[in-house]
């Protein structure tokens, strides 16, 4: 794992984004294009990001950057990776940068049908768990209690397993990241960047507005969403899964946090009842009982 | 070479000819046979593409709009639900000034599902920027496919282009089409140009948030490019007749100097037109046709009779045909709405409704009108 200090220096976010102050999509995306080069085409659904790059004739992203309709971005790289193919210039990798409105629900279909056909390209969805850009209402990725614009009384479902539908594509290279753990990010975008065929990273992204929390706090709630167990951190190669980073260690040698510790950092979860909590208990016991089992096995093998 | 097939084998082996580099589509009734055609002909080298098997018309045109933003001529077809669900899709190509061209075969709108011929699908874009030429004969599926990249990708120019064509009356029925030498449609067909591309080595954000004046200067830019695609159409289409024997405007007029009454229609029924006019003729009747061969941008300027006869196969509800309504004001226009959902428009049809036009009647014939 590179080091922080030892990140290229070379910028590609530039100065004058119109981010929120806290946003973590300038935290996300700057590491990942550290990590990724020059050698970047962005595909950008609706979403918050299509607001960060600023108004025309600016923009503060410093590789090539085509905005697309919302549910288009899987496709539309389809199209770019193809266009790429055709001239020759397969060392230019597509990246889809969508966020989980764009990915979870109206960009699915395209996202199932570009990874089940093998396209080559990146696609990354930074999760703020709601749709940001149109003002915090609950999406496919919405935690359950979360209150939302259009869930004035919490969200009654839990979230989604998308990884887990991602990975019944049996594409090659799934993982996750936080921007509380840039090291770890920056680390699965290098080896992302040199697998071929369909890739699918997916970043926890707290947003301070949404999230209802002090801007300041935007990575200490990234950190806590890891340390309690309710973002996991993972990659898996061919279909072998691996935690990764502060997550492999609550594998073994650290215990989580009780999770109250990141619920009652943000307003979003202000109303939670007793009943409320040990339901979200529930669901993240029950996933890291799975990634127990999934670690007991492969220690009995070696 | 003169060779007999189907317009949608026509339309698949002119494609073929212009040689795209991304092909992105999506099988549907009655497009179906273009791209099972393009897709062997990738599968057995004929043509050296990226064939992208999309799993929506949504995501082809998206495909197509990745692909030729990247530098690369492309090709689509689809029909009726297809164009529709791509919708959006199809105002994106446009706007992005990227000069995609597509094949859509006319078909109804369900429910119930109707399978034939009717126009309302591609008419009901016509506001999205898409140059859009109508074809009657498979000669002309062919000769219009070639020339659409040319006029698509002329610098004045720069918009996508529609062919479209009638379900089944045409896209199913074969006819004999002159082929030319590839050499000759690679002299014809210069190579690629587009206005932008996604390039590393420059740079730029497509499609960023815009402000209204500047929104409203790209719209007008298009209204510009739109009008320039009047020339551009003209001087392809006689660079076409030059080379190639057959030349082309956005109209083609038949006996329509000494005519009473000037019938003005597309697609299928203006070739169906052509044959009543001679048989009017017999009868005396001073009938001629003014067959609409470019919807967008509209030869309005080109169509002025004493008395037209415009028969449409869609309709803007309420108010009569989509084409009529476009030349109300032009003369003395009778509309007459004929062939929805592929119903029958034969000469005979197309006698009478002349007929009752003379009588100073019009509406939705065989309904209103008999």
């Amino acid at each position: 794992m590179v080091a922080i200090k030892k990140f290229p220096e070379e910028e590609y976010i530039l100065k004058g984004t119109a981010a929120c102050p806290g946003c973590p999509i300038t935290i996300a995306l700057r590491t990942a294009l550290k990590a990724l080069g020059k050698k970047t085409i962005l595909i950008v659904p609706a979403s918050c990001s299509a607001v960060v790059q600023s108004l025309v004739p600016k923009t503060s992203f410093g590789v090539p950057t085509l905005n697309i309709a919302f549910a288009a971005s899987a496709s539309a790289a389809s199209g770019v990776a193809a266009a790429l193919k055709m001239l020759g210039k397969e060392d230019v990798t597509p990246v889809v940068w969508a966020g989980d409105g764009g990915t979870y629900d109206i960009g699915i279909q395209a996202l199932s049908g570009a990874f089940e056909r093998g396209e080559n390209f990146i696609y990354v969805c930074y999760n703020n768990q709601m749709y940001s850009n149109t003002g915090i209402q609950r999406s496919g990725a919405t935690p359950y209690g979360a209150w939302t614009t259009t869930t004035w009384t919490g969200k009654k479902e839990i979230q989604k397993e998308l990884g887990e539908i991602v990975m019944a594509h049996h594409i090659p290279y799934i993982a996750t990241a936080s921007i509380a753990y840039i090291d770890d990010l920056y680390d699965k975008m290098k080896k992302a960047k040199e697998i071929n065929g369909p890739r699918y990273i997916e970043i926890l992204a707290p947003c301070p507005p949404g999230w209802r929390f002090d801007m300041s706090k935007t990575v200490e709630i990234a950190r806590l969403a890891v340390q309690t167990g309710a973002w996991v951190l993972y990659e898996a190669i061919n279909g072998e899964v691996k935690l990764t980073s502060y997550s492999k260690m609550l594998l073994k040698r650290k215990e989580r946090r009780p999770i109250e510790d990141y619920l009652k950092l943000q307003g979003r979860f202000r109303n939670l009842t007793e009943e409320d909590i040990n339901k979200i208990k529930k669901n993240i016991d029950e996933k890291w009982k799975r990634y127990m089992e999934i670690y007991k096995e492969k220690e009995e093998k070696q | 070479m003169k060779i007999i097939d189907t317009a949608n084998h026509i339309a698949a082996l002119a494609a073929k000819m212009a040689k795209p580099s991304v092909v992105a589509a999506y099988p549907i009734t009655p497009q179906t046979t273009i791209v099972e055609r393009l897709a062997k002909y990738v599968e057995n080298g004929e043509l050296n593409a990226e064939y992208i098997r999309v799993e929506s018309e949504h995501s082809a045109m998206a495909a197509c709009i990745g692909a030729a933003a990247t530098g690369v001529r492309t090709f689509t077809a689809t029909s009726s639900h297809g164009l529709l669900l791509m919708h959006e899709m199809v105002h994106w190509a446009a706007l992005s000034r990227l000069p995609i061209v597509m094949v859509n075969v006319n078909r109804a709108i369900g429910p119930g599902w109707n399978i034939w011929s009717d126009s309302n699908d591609s008419m009901g874009q016509r506001d999205t920027g898409w140059i859009q030429i109508y074809a009657s004969s498979n000669q002309e599926v062919y000769d219009s496919i070639i020339q659409a990249y040319k006029i698509a990708e002329n610098e004045d120019v720069m918009l996508p282009t529609m062919i479209c064509y009638d379900g089944f009356i045409l896209s199913h029925t074969s006819m004999p089409v002159y082929i030319p030498e590839q050499s000759k449609v690679d002299k014809f067909l210069p190579e690629f140009k587009s206005l932008w591309s996604l390039d590393v080595d420059k740079p730029i954000t497509h499609g960023n948030i815009i402000s209204p004046a500047d929104y409203m200067d790209v719209r007008y830019s298009m209204n510009q490019a739109m009008k320039n695609a009047k020339k551009v159409i003209i001087d392809v289409g006689e660079e076409w007749g030059r080379k190639f024997g057959r030349s082309y405007n956005l109209i083609e007029e038949y006996k329509c100097d000494d005519a009473d009454y000037v019938i003005v229609s597309t697609a299928a029924i203006a070739s169906e037109s052509k044959f009543a006019i001679d048989k009017l003729r017999e009868k005396g009747k001073k009938a001629g046709l003014a067959k609409l061969r470019v919807f967008r941008p509209f030869p309005k300027e080109m169509l002025r009779y004493d008395k037209m006869i415009v028969i449409d196969r869609a309709v803007s509800l309420g108010l009569g045909g989509i084409v009529y309504n476009e030349l109300k004001g032009n003369g003395d226009v009778y509309g007459f709405i004929a062939g929805l959902g592929g119903k029958d428009v034969n000469y005979r049809d197309i006698m009478r409704i002349y007929e009752l036009a003379e009588k100073g009647k019009d509406g939705w014939y065989g309904i209103e009108v008999k």
